[in-house]
Order: structure tokens, then sequence, then C-alpha cells
């Protein structure tokens, strides 16, 4: 199993969804996608490819809401990250704590400091400043000061 | 449905001393369910991180854990030298890995002195804590510092380890293994530390992989990931070494991977030594100008797993986003695997399998009735529920002999 082949494997799995791919090295590789397909993409590199989710990284750009989802390979040392951006004003995307539950608790953090909703996930309470912290707020956009 | 106790460990863990807060939901003595709060320690680090220079951050990340200090630059490291695309010099990447690996060392007699307390073995807990220190004092007289090091920047590191420090290291290595020998042949014969971790707070496999967990916890599991060995870094792909895995999943297995682990990481500091005789001395760092436009994915394998570190950076002096994954994050959640269904006296050590790392600071835990809010149980009734466990199983272990 390398790189070259994994990646192979993805586009023609994902023709219709991918919609910029940068390959840094062997081993550092970004897709963006649609963020429609996150679900599908997620359960093909979890199941499929057996990929370990190592976690997600939401940021507030210019661009909107982008979420880099960070997948490992370890076996040949390989990192993935699916990006995906969202809408400026109603960010939304699926969950995928119903396929691992590695993203249960990095989606609840997403949602508290950024703002993210994540559709159909099991328990979207706050993570960190449960009880502590104004509803509507949120910490990692860049307007907070 | 049968009456449910709350029994909450926090919002100051007793012994571990750091703020957390688990409820465990009990019948009689079985744990049923478990929730948790976290974010006591939450301190807003990768929002400082976007104000701080790239060499500023260095210092902030060293202070996200007191035990670990060195884990969270070196992937720091890693990932901003991944987006300038820096090669750093052979002297300083065994620099880098000598203080890794001696740190492994630290963390892991750590955690197996602490575990001891748990079960009622003090002598454990002062034995380990004791051998622990002459590593402190090599990382004094490497740094000037016990902890916080302060010893990674870009492009290389901060302080040289001279040659003339050389035969110090390895005759303290030396004596380290000697004792590490004598715990490791305490804690893997007694029969009663058998009783109390043997089969006890299991996580499968499948457990490993859908929670994510990393290091010892996915090891101990018999899932072989090892940053050093999957994404080598630094000097690790220049010396030999073995990942330790065991099949259990329990207690006992994670305690036999950390000790096992000492060994390898004594071992890969002697090679280490070995190769630094053969690099010019004071050749440890490059002058990095700028760091250009782009994204950095950087980890490197703490005591307790995989530390991941994202960064973003816009070609500025600092960057626009730093994202920071430490491995309790993930090891922590695996909690509702391995506690529910335990006995309460054996909740414990099953949460402190992992060596979750959260702060230090103390308070106090009270068990309470969920229907009347009657008081049931304090802290040191609670502790004395595990220690009361072991001192059972010593009487009915010693009338077998």
């Amino acid at each position: 199993m390398n790189t070259g082949l994994i990646i192979e494997n993805f586009m023609e799995q994902f023709k219709s969804d991918i919609l910029e791919v940068s390959v840094k090295n062997q081993k550092r590789i970004i897709i963006t996608i649609m963020p429609d397909a996150i679900i599908n993409v997620a359960d093909f590199l979890y199941r499929k490819e057996e990929f370990r989710f190592i976690i997600a990284t939401a940021l507030h750009t210019k661009k909107g809401f982008e979420i880099h989802y960070h997948f490992s390979k370890d076996i040949i040392g390989l990192i993935l990250n699916i990006h995906v951006i969202l809408d400026k004003d109603n960010p939304q995307i699926e969950s995928l704590s119903n396929i691992f539950n590695a993203s249960n608790w990095i989606e609840r953090e997403m949602h508290e400091l950024l703002g993210i909703n994540f559709l159909n996930h099991p328990n979207q309470e706050k993570l960190i400043s449960e009880g502590n912290w104004a509803e509507g707020v949120y910490p990692l956009r860049k307007e907070f000061k | 449905m049968s009456k449910q106790t709350l029994i909450p460990i926090g919002p100051y863990h007793p012994l571990q001393e750091e703020p957390e807060l688990f409820r465990l939901y009990c019948e009689g003595e079985i744990v049923k369910d478990i929730k948790w709060e976290t974010g006591y320690n939450h301190r807003g680090i990768e929002k400082l991180s976007e104000s701080k220079t790239y060499e500023q951050v260095f210092f902030l990340v060293e202070r996200i854990c007191g035990i670990c200090s060195n884990s969270h630059p070196f992937a720091f490291a890693n990932a901003v030298e991944e987006i300038a695309d820096i090669e750093i010099t052979n002297r300083a990447k065994y620099i880098r890995s000598i203080i890794g690996e001696l740190e492994r060392i630290h963390s892991h007699l750590l955690w197996v002195g602490l575990a001891g307390h748990f079960l009622g073995y003090n002598t454990v807990f002062m034995w380990a804590w004791k051998y622990r220190e002459p590593v402190l004092d090599l990382f004094e007289m490497i740094s000037g510092n016990r902890n916080s090091y302060a010893m990674f920047k870009v492009g290389g590191v901060r302080r040289d380890i001279e040659d003339s420090k050389i035969p110090i290291i390895q005759k303290i290595l030396d004596d380290i293994k000697k004792k590490t020998d004598l715990l490791t042949g305490a804690v893997m014969d007694d029969p009663v530390i058998h009783a109390r971790t043997k089969g006890v707070g299991i996580l499968t496999k499948q457990d490993i992989i859908d929670y994510g967990a990393v290091g010892p916890t996915a090891r101990a599991s018999g899932v072989a990931i090892d940053v050093r060995k999957d994404d080598p870094y630094a000097a690790y792909p220049l010396v030999n070494w073995k990942v330790i895995t065991s099949e259990a999943g329990d207690v006992f297995a994670k305690a036999e991977v950390r000790l096992l682990e000492i060994y390898e990481s004594i071992s890969i500091i002697r090679q280490c030594l070995d190769g630094l005789k053969k690099e010019k001395e004071g050749d440890i760092s490059l002058k990095v100008k700028e760091i250009p436009e782009g994204i950095g994915n950087g980890r490197a394998e703490a005591p307790r797993g995989e530390v991941f570190h994202f960064v973003q950076s816009d070609g500025s002096n600092s960057p626009v986003r730093h994202k920071i994954r430490a491995p309790s994050y993930v090891n922590i959640a695996t909690f509702k695997k391995s506690c529910i269904g335990q006995t309460i006296a054996d909740a414990t050590i099953s949460l402190a399998a992992v060596d979750p790392c959260y702060c230090c600071t103390e308070r106090m835990a009270v068990a309470y009735d969920l229907t009347s809010g009657e008081k049931i149980m304090n802290a040191f009734e609670l502790i004395n529920e595990s220690l009361k466990k072991t001192i059972e199983l010593k009487r009915t272990i010693k009338s077998q002999l």
C-alpha cells in the first residue's frame, strides 16, 4: 500500500466531489471536497482504507468557515487533510460521530468555540465551558476580542 | 430500576490532584454509566498562540503540560519546519531525541509510582519517584531546568550537550537501568498486583480504533502505532529500537508496555549519545529568516501518545491558526468503555491507566445519594475503597500460600 494508490482510489471514488488536490510530499496531502460528501468520504477512509481520525481543525477565514479533518494512515506515515469550506452565515455540516467516536469531543468543541453546527451529532453539548459562557459568543471567531 | 448512586470524582481528582469531574452512576458497587466534565484548565492557548511570534509560541506550548513539557514544542517544531522545509543538523536531531526519551523515562516512572499509590502500594510509589529523580537532575545539568527545559527552537535546539557531559549521562543511565530492573521485577511478579490489574479496565482493539486512542493505551491493546516509527522525525530513523506492544488491553498490559518502553528509551539515548560524538560540537541550529505561507501538520510521540499540532502560516511572524491535540484528549474518552461494568474500587485504577493529564490543583470529592441528596462518602473514603481491596487480596493470597 502506498500513497499514490490510496489517492488514486480516492479520486476514482469521489471524482465529482473533489474541488482541489494539493500534494506537498508523499506524507502530507490536502484534498478539498464538497461539504455534502463528508460522510461518504469519512466512511470510505475509516472503514475501507483503515485511516485513523486524528482530530479536526476549524478556522474562521475570509472565505467563511473551514474545517480540516486530519486522517492518518499510520502504516505509511501519511496525514491526509480533508478540507471543507462552509457557508459564512450558516456554517453547518454532517457530524462524523456516528461513524467513529473519535470525533465526538472535537465536534462539540468546534460547535462551542466557532459556532459550527454539526447535524445529527448524538450530544452536541458544550465541552469546555459548561454553564460558564455567554450563548452565541464564539471565542475563536475573528471578530472576538 | 434499582437505586442508582452518583459518585463524582472531582472537580479535582483526589489522587492525581488535577481538575476534572467524572460522574460515576453506580448500582450497588457496579459502575453503570459515566459522564465527564473537562475544561477546568482551558487557558485559550490556541487563541493566545495567534498573538505570539513563532519563537514565543515555544515557551507557550511548553507550559501546556508540566510532565511532558517537551512533547508540545517537539510537535510544534516539526509543524513549523515542515512549512519552512527545514532539515535540522544531525547533532540537533540527536539532542532532540535524547531530551524526548529522557522525558519518556521520567514520565513512565511517574506513572508507575502513581499506579502503585492508587493500588495501595506506597513502596512502589516511593521507589519509582526516587529513581525518577536522577533523570530530573540530568535535565537540570543539560538545560538548567528540572522541567520546562526551553531546549527547542525553529531550526534546531538552544543548548548543546557537550561531549564532556556524555560520560555522566551514561553513568546515570546505567543506574536507571538497574533500578528499572528492580522495579519491573517487583511489579511483574507480585500476585496482588496481578489480581488487581489483570482483566481490569479492558479496551479491545476495536475500542481503540473507534475512539482513535494513541500511545501506550493503544499499544497495550495490540494496536502498534508509534509516530516515532510510522512518521519518523528527529534522530529516530537513525537508531535501532522496537515498538513495544501487548495484546491484553487491561491495566496490567498498560503497565507492562510502559515499563518495557523505559528500556527502549535507554537504548535509544545510548545510541544517540554515540551519534553525538561523531558530530561537531556546537553545530546545533540553523538560521531561519522567515516562515513562508503554508500549512504544517506536526506530530511527536509524547509519553502518553501522539501529540498533533496543525499550524497555518500567512508568511507573517506569527501563526494564523494553531490547533493542538494532546494525547489525553482522545485517551480520556475511552473511559466510557473501560469503566462501565467495573466495581468502584477498580474504576479509579482504570481511569488512571491511560495516564490522563489534566493539570495541577487540588480540592475534594464527595459522593451524594441521587434521590435524597445525602452525603455518602468523601475523597479519602473513596481512596480507602481501593486500598481496602488490595489489603483483602493480600490477605487471601497469603492464606493460600
